[in-house]
């Protein structure tokens, strides 16, 4: 039975995630935004596993309430061995070109407040000595292109945090996890034509983030082959980067 | 709602006529659904595995129902259990199963949603003793395209209750369906198989085990013609009692039909031979087996539908009443097997008389057919009209579920009820089957 802290949890990736491990045994405290889907969500997984599910509501671009956050579920759990932080948006680029004030909401979204709940739930872990820290980041934060590098800057951000709090915390018995999904067919990315191979279903990327746990991994593409699209984006030389349309 | 989303455009199960729906909107927010409210129709789409054309809105909106799949409330002590409309009955069986549950009523495959199982008020193998999947619900919400909702149940809004169990996704939209399931001591079932030469053995079997065993269903040679018209085999089964129990079977990974192939694998050469082999295999005459073989022998190979080819098929299932056995059943197999066009999957099973009272349900007492049939075109056609007039002139009926090309008039033959059925249609809903039903 694991104590599993999900914040973002009315995301589809989360939810999908939250039975996956409701089905191996777990108790939950979840947090996000919209009360309503909240409380339907929890209900679900209480049935699903059997356990009493907390659920709270509040807004994660207000950085002063996360500590407060992380200390009830900690309460209520009785310590967390599982954080799963997945909460985010998918910002529109056209919009956020035109207004730094957009760009800037964007980015402290999906980068800074990740950044603060990273941080304070690596500390506790730190304190307990164990703990299992997970990132829901981007295969978009591995390189920047014209089509979306507002959402992309904000998730390469948060995969080099995690880097670097992985590389603090490994020898303390500390498990990070950056987790680096390709195209997922979401509510969030609703408005695109879901065509083809490149989409995957949420459930087959939970699939993924629970395996990754399993199996003590540290940055995972999913489905797999973005590895290697991505290793091959990566090192496209600059000069001739820039002149591509992406 | 997000309403723009635009994945692959599903179809039916039998690949079988191709549709376009104009849109497609996918349903996750139970509570805070809206239903869209442009000018086109509106219908609700599961899983897709009704065969022809029900789950289909030609150049309409489709509702895609597969993200409201949440339990809602499960007590393990009464075995009540509230669910959206969404979740697939495997998804409610992986909860149910450990905890000493089972569906009341089961179709033949598990990959069906909750609102699909009450929108055609599906039957399984033990119709003789539990009547259809409608009997079996407590309560729904339907919610229209005026954004009212309704609570259902068979004493509440029974006018609404009837229309929508079988109606067939016209009244509106299912949002949650809570049911009664069954106590079980394990999930083994204990099975018998027994051969029979004729129509005549299968009723005098029939006869016999009605009583004994809640489950039960045949398979028949529909390739068997003269002396060995209607032989087949005889299958019954009931919940193992708690002292009978296996270890559990090492869980079988599903195979699946990659891809469709460009013949067709169901063929003219391919049928008689399998029945022949698969009459006379030896089978053990009683034992102990999983539920999932006994219940759904198909779902483990995943996209069978596939091996019809292109084309795609179709499936008939009629119901004879029983003044009409000895006669129009007969008759019906012998065109099959002249025509040489049925296929391996054909089914017999008496219906009992209990009735969910659904206006277009279809079980009624009798005894159905189904057996699939590859799509050669007019051949085809033609055959399957040349059945649907035994099948009227012995005041049966045809599966709606199921179907893809019977008449207008036959369908309004088939369910005299259909006229009371369309007041409670929504004035925003409609189907690519209701319009051919109905010729417009």
């Amino acid at each position: 039975m694991r104590n599993i802290l999900i914040i973002g949890a009315t995301s589809a990736i989360a939810e999908a995630t939250a039975r996956r491990f409701a089905a191996s045994g777990a108790r939950f405290y979840l947090a996000g935004r919209n009360v309503e889907r909240l409380a339907a969500i929890a209900r679900d997984l209480e049935i699903r596993s059997g356990q009493p599910v907390v659920q709270e509501s509040l807004d994660l671009d207000e950085l002063d309430t996360h500590p407060a956050l992380l200390e009830r579920a900690s309460q209520t759990l009785g310590g967390i061995d599982v954080a799963l932080i997945a909460h985010g948006t998918l910002p529109d680029q056209q919009a956020c070109q035109q207004s730094a004030p957009l760009t800037l909401a964007a980015i402290h979204t999906n980068a800074l407040s990740v950044i603060s709940l990273a941080t304070l739930l690596a500390n506790s872990f730190e304190t307990r000595g164990r703990g299992t820290l997970i990132a829901i980041s981007s295969v978009a934060g591995d390189r920047g292109r014209q089509s979306n590098y507002v959402y992309g800057a904000a998730k390469g951000m948060v995969s080099l945090f995690l880097q670097g709090l992985r590389n603090r915390l490994s020898r303390k018995g500390i498990q990070v996890i950056t987790i680096k999904p390709g195209f997922v067919d979401t509510p969030m990315t609703a408005a695109f034509e879901k065509k083809g191979f490149l989409w995957a279903q949420p459930d087959h990327i939970a699939q993924g983030i629970t395996a990754a746990v399993d199996r003590g991994r540290d940055e995972v593409y999913l489905p797999w082959f973005w590895r290697w699209i991505m290793m091959l984006i990566v090192h496209i030389p600059e000069g001739m980067f820039k002149r591509l349309k992406l | 709602m997000s309403a723009a989303a635009t994945s692959r455009a599903p179809g039916s199960w039998g690949h079988y006529p191709s549709s376009h729906p104009y849109q497609m909107a996918a349903c996750r927010n139970r509570q805070a659904l809206i239903l869209p409210t442009d000018s086109r129709s509106c219908l609700p789409f599961g899983n897709g595995r009704s065969y022809g054309d029900v789950c289909l809105n030609n150049n309409g909106t489709l509702l895609l129902t597969r993200g409201l799949d949440r339990f809602i409330a499960f007590d393990p002590a009464t075995g009540i259990l509230q669910a959206e409309a969404g979740v697939l009955l495997s998804e409610i069986l992986t909860l149910i199963v450990p905890q000493g549950w089972f569906l009341p009523v089961t179709p033949g495959t598990q990959f069906v949603t909750l609102g699909g199982a009450v929108a055609n008020d599906v039957h399984g193998k033990n119709h003789h003793i539990a009547g259809s999947f409608g009997c079996q619900i407590r309560a729904f919400e339907l919610l229209r395209s005026d954004n009212s909702r309704r609570l259902c149940t068979p004493e509440q809004n029974t006018g609404w209750f009837r229309a929508t169990v079988g109606g067939l996704g016209l009244t509106g939209l299912i949002t949650w369906v809570e049911i009664q399931l069954q106590r079980i001591a394990n999930p083994w079932i204990i099975a018998e198989n027994r051969r029979f030469a004729s129509l005549d053995e299968f009723l005098t079997l029939d006869a016999g085990y009605e009583t004994r065993y809640p489950y039960i269903v045949s398979w028949i040679d529909c390739a068997a013609t003269g002396k060995t018209l209607g032989r087949g085999i005889y299958m019954a089964g009931m919940h193992a009692p708690p002292g009978l129990r296996k270890p559990p079977p090492p869980e079988r990974r599903a195979l699946t039909v990659p891809f469709t192939p460009p013949v067709p694998l169901v063929n003219q050469l391919s049928v008689p031979w399998f029945n022949r082999l698969y009459y006379h295999l030896p089978r053990p005459a009683r034992g102990l087996t999983p539920y999932q073989p006994f219940f759904y022998p198909l779902d483990n190979l995943l996209n069978w539908n596939r091996l019809y080819g292109r084309q795609g098929f179709f499936q008939y299932q009629c119901v004879i009443s029983p003044a009409g056995i000895r006669e129009a059943l007969p008759e019906i197999l012998a065109r099959i097997a002249a025509s040489g066009q049925g296929s391996m999957l054909a089914v017999l099973k008496r219906f009992g008389t209990k009735t969910s009272g659904g206006l277009l349900s279809f079980p009624r007492p009798g005894v159905t057919l189904a057996l699939d049939f590859p799509n050669r075109g007019q051949p085809t056609l033609d055959l399957l009209e040349q059945l649907d007039e035994v099948t009227r002139q012995a005041g049966g009926a045809v599966y709606p579920a199921k179907d893809a090309r019977m008449s207008g008039d036959s369908f309004r033959q088939y369910f005299p009820q259909w006229q009371e059925f369309s007041r409670y249609i929504d004035p925003g809903f409609s189907s690519s089957f209701w319009r051919r039903v109905m010729g417009d």
